[in-house]
């Protein structure tokens, strides 16, 4: 139980996705310019997330180790094209608004770096842990991102007016907006870790950049 | 710790001229063109000026403070950029306008690079170019010179009228050229512009290279392309109306985000130059110098790194 | 197709609609490998030319598999399927018959598969040139230019990129910026620039 406490924190805290591995992040970029979309993006990868990382934590070891990335895309297709649906039959305007950012779940590194490093390897419960943490941190760094953009892009969060009289700058709900919260908010991450031990090595978190292509 | 051990890479010249001399001599060449903004767009117009000034050299001095590294306002460029980009705005946009811009300047355009001499894009132009997608009503509205006398009446700038399509009063090119147009603060005035420009070039500050292939690209390309059928366009209404002779003249020489050899200077000028003029006649946008020339700044790294000078007795 | 059409897709592909700086695909591998200008620019070649033959591809099985059997909800299944065999394909050609363009553009070769820039053009074509069942005309010959414009938007913004990073490479900006946050700090920048061709009307 301890074990899948821990597993299920590491994704929200030390190995969060969005902030500590810098993975996946056409989706954190595309979507959270409102909560809305961030939330309903998040829910969806952790499906994806949950469902892929159970399927193949069962069938691990009926696949070939030289084939395994194509199977594990398949499963992992599978699961987006049942979002896919589901979203279109439920939730027509979310899928509307997220628009072409679904059906590229699929190339998620989050999802596919999951399976690799984790469900191909362990049973299927610490697995579930697993994917959950991620999933969970991937929608909390989300759903933080897009607070900030839609606060100060729209001056409001889900419909609701923040300050009255305060001219938003449209600018964060844009492109070039998203890319510089993006970039602060790691820095500022980076800034406290280097606070924190400044006495000790200073490991910086930006060495871990380029494992979303070392990962493939 | 004042960091004593300068690696740069080649050639090591050395002049006598030090930055801070040359930023207070842009400054100083800039000064007659702020006037004839304030002359034509009132005290506001002023306010605004000083109000970007102070802010960006206040941002400059907090954030030293807080990053415990040596307070440098002294050398002007903090000074040179809340000025420019103060020259960059309508006369017309509230007072928050150019505290924010200068902030954004300054920190983002500058300071997260590690400082003058860093910078990849001009920081005035980012500033501009993050207000005018940030608040792009307030920085596209702007008002008639002497509109203060009878309570500001807004106006399109010839550039934005010609891309409407609009019938606007004829405003003639010797109106263009002393200024008397709406347009941003500092760059209406271009008899004054070009005073201080001269100035400049005359004390070797700048160089011809830059500012001469931009004008030129622009004058010729909407030559060509400014009108129906070829070489139908009114080339001299381009070259003196929007901001083209403040950016080439001041903002595209910035000596930090643009080219080192002469070669690349050209290559750089021209750059900007097609892209102002794709831009202006095509674009969304009436005016595209400032991003003409921040795309140019981003290829700036690359231009130097092909169009190096030829090593001495070498083909 | 008129000439103004393709100068459209043209300037939205490389500019307004850049898929690094503002659709956001591709981002992993524009942070990834834009730290040198060699690398950086044979992967923007590498993605150009696999952009362009997917984007051919994807249209050929929508148009003749996935419409005629009514089954395009496996679009998703099917586009990724057939890029990672395609990829698979090239690699093997060309590590067969030249090895110096194996050993410049192979390496990026599997990294491409799940390059979101991919899919996405398949999928963005899909979406623009098919109006449900009915297909446009044309389609064929704008998806292809889509998805080579596509590529060389991705392959300028990786030029550029490596360019700057390059040389900032020995520059002492604040620590907590160094590396990845000061690469979306600098794109946020480009992507900025790149909004002046908004609203472009040739």
């Amino acid at each position: 139980m301890k074990n899948l406490i821990r597993e299920f924190v590491k994704g929200i805290t030390i190995e969060n996705p969005t902030f500590a591995l810098v993975l996946g992040l056409c989706p954190t970029l595309a979507v959270s310019s409102s909560v809305g979309n961030a939330i309903g993006m998040g829910v969806s990868a952790t499906f994806v997330l949950l469902g892929s990382n159970i399927i193949i934590s069962l069938i691990r070891k009926l696949i070939p180790d030289q084939i395994r990335i194509p199977c594990f895309i398949v499963v992992i297709a599978t699961f987006v094209t049942i979002v896919e649906m589901l979203l279109k039959a439920y939730f027509p305007a979310l899928n509307a608004s997220l628009g072409i950012y679904v059906p590229l779940i699929v190339v998620n590194c989050i999802v596919l770096g999951r399976a690799e490093a984790f469900a191909c390897k362990n049973r299927v419960l610490p697995s579930i842990a697993d994917a959950l943490g991620m999933g969970v941190g991937f929608t909390i760094a989300l759903t933080i991102i897009a607070t900030i953009r839609e606060a100060l892009g729209e001056g409001e969060i889900l419909d609701f007016k923040l300050i009255h009289g305060f001219d938003p700058a449209a600018v964060f709900i844009l492109a070039p907006g998203a890319l510089l919260t993006l970039g602060l908010l790691i820095a500022a991450v980076n800034w406290w870790h280097i606070r924190k031990k400044d006495n000790k090595e200073i490991k910086k978190l930006s060495c871990h950049e380029g494992v979303c292509d070392g990962c493939k | 710790m004042e960091n004593r051990l300068i690696v740069s890479p080649s050639p090591h010249a050395h002049i006598d001229d030090s930055v801070a001399k040359i930023m207070w001599a842009v400054s100083l060449a800039l000064l007659p063109a702020g006037a004839a903004g304030v002359y034509f767009f009132g005290l506001k117009a002023l306010w605004i000026i000083i109000l970007g000034i102070v802010s960006a050299v206040a941002t400059e001095i907090i954030l030293q403070k807080l990053s415990k590294s040596k307070i440098t306002v002294s050398d002007g460029s903090a000074f040179l950029t809340g000025l420019l980009l103060a020259y960059n705005l309508p006369p017309g946009v509230p007072f928050w306008v150019p505290i924010v811009g200068s902030f954004f300047a300054i920190f983002i355009g500058k300071f997260v690079f590690g400082g003058l001499g860093k910078n990849i894009f001009n920081p005035a132009l980012a500033g501009r170019a993050f207000l005018m997608a940030s608040w792009p009503s307030l920085m596209t509205t702007f008002v008639k010179p002497f509109g203060y006398k009878y309570d500001a009446i807004t106006s399109a700038t010839p550039l934005a009228a010609l891309k409407e399509g609009k019938v606007m009063e004829h405003i003639s090119n010797l109106n263009l050229f002393f200024g008397n147009r709406p347009g941003c603060i500092g760059e209406v005035c271009v008899l004054a512009l070009l005073a201080g420009a001269v100035f400049l070039l005359i004390k070797g500050y700048i160089s011809w290279h830059i500012p001469f292939s931009f004008i030129g690209t622009v004058g010729f390309f909407t030559c060509v392309f400014g009108a129906k059928g070829l070489f139908n366009g009114d080339w001299l209404f381009h070259i003196l109306s929007g901001g083209l002779i403040l950016g080439a003249f001041y903002m595209a020489t910035d000596y930090v985000t643009s080219p080192l050899t002469r070669k690349g200077q050209i290559i750089f000028g021209i750059g900007c130059g097609l892209i102002t003029g794709v831009i202006r006649l095509w674009g969304g946008y009436p005016e595209g110098v400032c991003y003409a020339i921040l795309i140019m700044n981003a290829a700036t790294p690359l231009i130097d790194r092909y169009v190096r000078p030829r090593i001495y007795g070498t083909k | 197709m008129d000439v103004s059409k393709f100068m459209a897709i043209m300037i939205s592909m490389v500019f307004i609609n850049n898929f690094i700086l503002s659709k956001f695909l591709g981002l992993c591998s524009f942070i990834g490998v834009s730290k040198e200008i060699k690398p950086a620019v044979s992967m923007g070649i590498a993605v150009t030319f696999v952009a362009t033959m997917s984007s051919i591809i994807t249209w050929f099985i929508y148009r003749f598999l996935l419409i005629p059997f009514n089954i395009t909800y496996l679009r998703t299944i099917a586009f990724i399927l057939v890029i990672a065999s395609f990829v698979q394909f090239v690699e093997m050609v060309i590590r067969k018959t030249s090895p110096p363009l194996y050993k410049a553009l192979g390496i990026y070769l599997p990294l491409i598969t799940v390059n979101c820039a991919i899919l996405g053009v398949a999928v963005l074509n899909s979406e623009t040139f098919f109006i449900g069942k009915t297909t446009m005309s044309g389609s064929f010959w704008m998806s292809a230019v889509q998805g080579f414009f596509a590529g060389v938007g991705f392959l300028l913004a990786m030029a550029l990129m490596s360019g700057i990073r390059q040389r900032l490479e020995l520059i002492d900006c604040p620590e907590c910026l160094k590396g990845v946050p000061l690469a979306f700090v600098i794109a946020s920048l480009m992507s900025l620039a790149f909004m002046g061709f908004n609203g472009f009307k040739f």
